[in-house]
């Protein structure tokens, strides 16, 4: 089992590892792109009030993406059980965290507190 | 090869060591680190249940804080106590740790010489640890200019979420000094090496919650 491995492993192992390298280097530089964008756009208000709220939540989003794809290296082509877990989770959380949001906010509307 | 980690016993353990059918959230150590490669499998997905459980966690304190955010009783709100320009340099200290831990585990798989793992564990151990002053930095800011968490449920919220945070990172930092010390006693053995690759995940999975904390509180926040 050593004997074959070893004969081959140098030239697979260096382009095994240049593409993990890589990989935190796309990572780094998506993430630098996805965090400067938005924080440019707030510090010398680029768009108006809602554009930016928007903008800064989509982009939040694709950097979320862009993190479990570089760094955490979870990818549709992956062992399926994490991602399975993380869209279960992500359900969860959608539901338990716009449901508080919208509970909350419908109730301060009827109560006439501002919010 | 010891039998004591065969934990399918309907597949031979080699037939699947050479299939490379062995994966795990977070970087794969691969079939040349053997008994570590095999045991993470159950090991990571085990502490993935763990991460999904705190993103619950956080989510629902995420959801506190929205519903809070408007409520200032009169006190400062987000404007008076937040700046752009510290938590821009925290978000790019912990991005940048993400990446050195990145860098220390492509040194942990590819076997690169120790002193070049823990020296990339060193640097991201001294930005985990920069990143932690700056927010505290930023609290006590926060409180000289009446901010603290008693003065509005605003405020009891922010300081429910962003120190919840902190207090990762600290776990985190306090973790990163044990792997060191795991390395120095017991060298790369396979506890090692699978406390390192849970702590890579701990670590990529508090920079994610960052990018909500940015962007939910501080960002929308100055918006």
């Amino acid at each position: 089992m050593s004997e074959i491995p070893s004969r081959y492993a140098p030239r697979v192992r260096s382009a095994a590892e240049r593409r993990d390298l890589m990989s935190y280097v796309w990572g780094l530089a998506l993430a630098l792109v996805l965090t400067l964008v938005p924080f440019a756009m707030v510090q010398w208000h680029w768009a108006a009030h809602t554009a930016l709220m928007v903008t800064i939540g989509v982009l939040a989003l694709i950097q979320v993406v862009v993190h479990f794809r570089f760094f955490l290296h979870i990818g549709l082509k992956r062992k399926r059980e994490d991602l399975w877990l993380i869209l279960f989770s992500a359900s969860l959380l959608i539901i338990m965290v716009f449901g508080t949001i919208w509970i909350m906010v419908n109730l301060a509307a009827r109560m006439a507190i501002p919010m | 090869m010891s039998n004591g980690i065969l934990q399918h016993p309907f597949l031979d353990l080699e037939a699947r060591q050479n299939k490379q059918i062995f994966q795990y959230p977070g970087i794969n150590l691969g079939t040349e680190h053997e008994e570590a490669h095999t045991q993470a499998e159950s090991m990571l997905f085990g502490f993935w249940v763990f991460l999904m459980s705190d993103a619950i966690i956080f989510g629902m304190v995420f959801a506190t804080y929205a519903t809070l955010v408007s409520g200032t009783a009169g006190g400062p709100g987000p404007r008076e106590l937040y700046h752009l320009g510290p938590v821009f340099i925290e978000t790019m200290l912990l991005l940048a740790s993400s990446f050195t831990f990145g860098m220390a585990s492509v040194a942990l798989k590819y076997k690169h010489p120790t002193s070049a793992l823990v020296g990339w564990l060193l640097v991201t151990l001294v930005l985990g640890l920069a990143f932690l002053g700056f927010e505290l930095n930023d609290f006590s800011t926060m409180f000289a200019a009446g901010g603290v968490p008693t003065r509005s449920g605003y405020l009891s919220a922010f300081f429910d979420l962003v120190p919840l945070h902190g207090l990762h990172v600290t776990a985190a930092c306090i973790w990163l000094v044990c792997m060191l010390g795991q390395i120095a006693v017991h060298g790369l053995d396979t506890k090692t090496k699978l406390g390192l690759l849970r702590l890579a995940l701990f670590w990529h999975f508090l920079d994610i919650v960052w990018i909500f904390i940015f962007s939910v509180v501080y960002l929308a926040g100055l918006a």
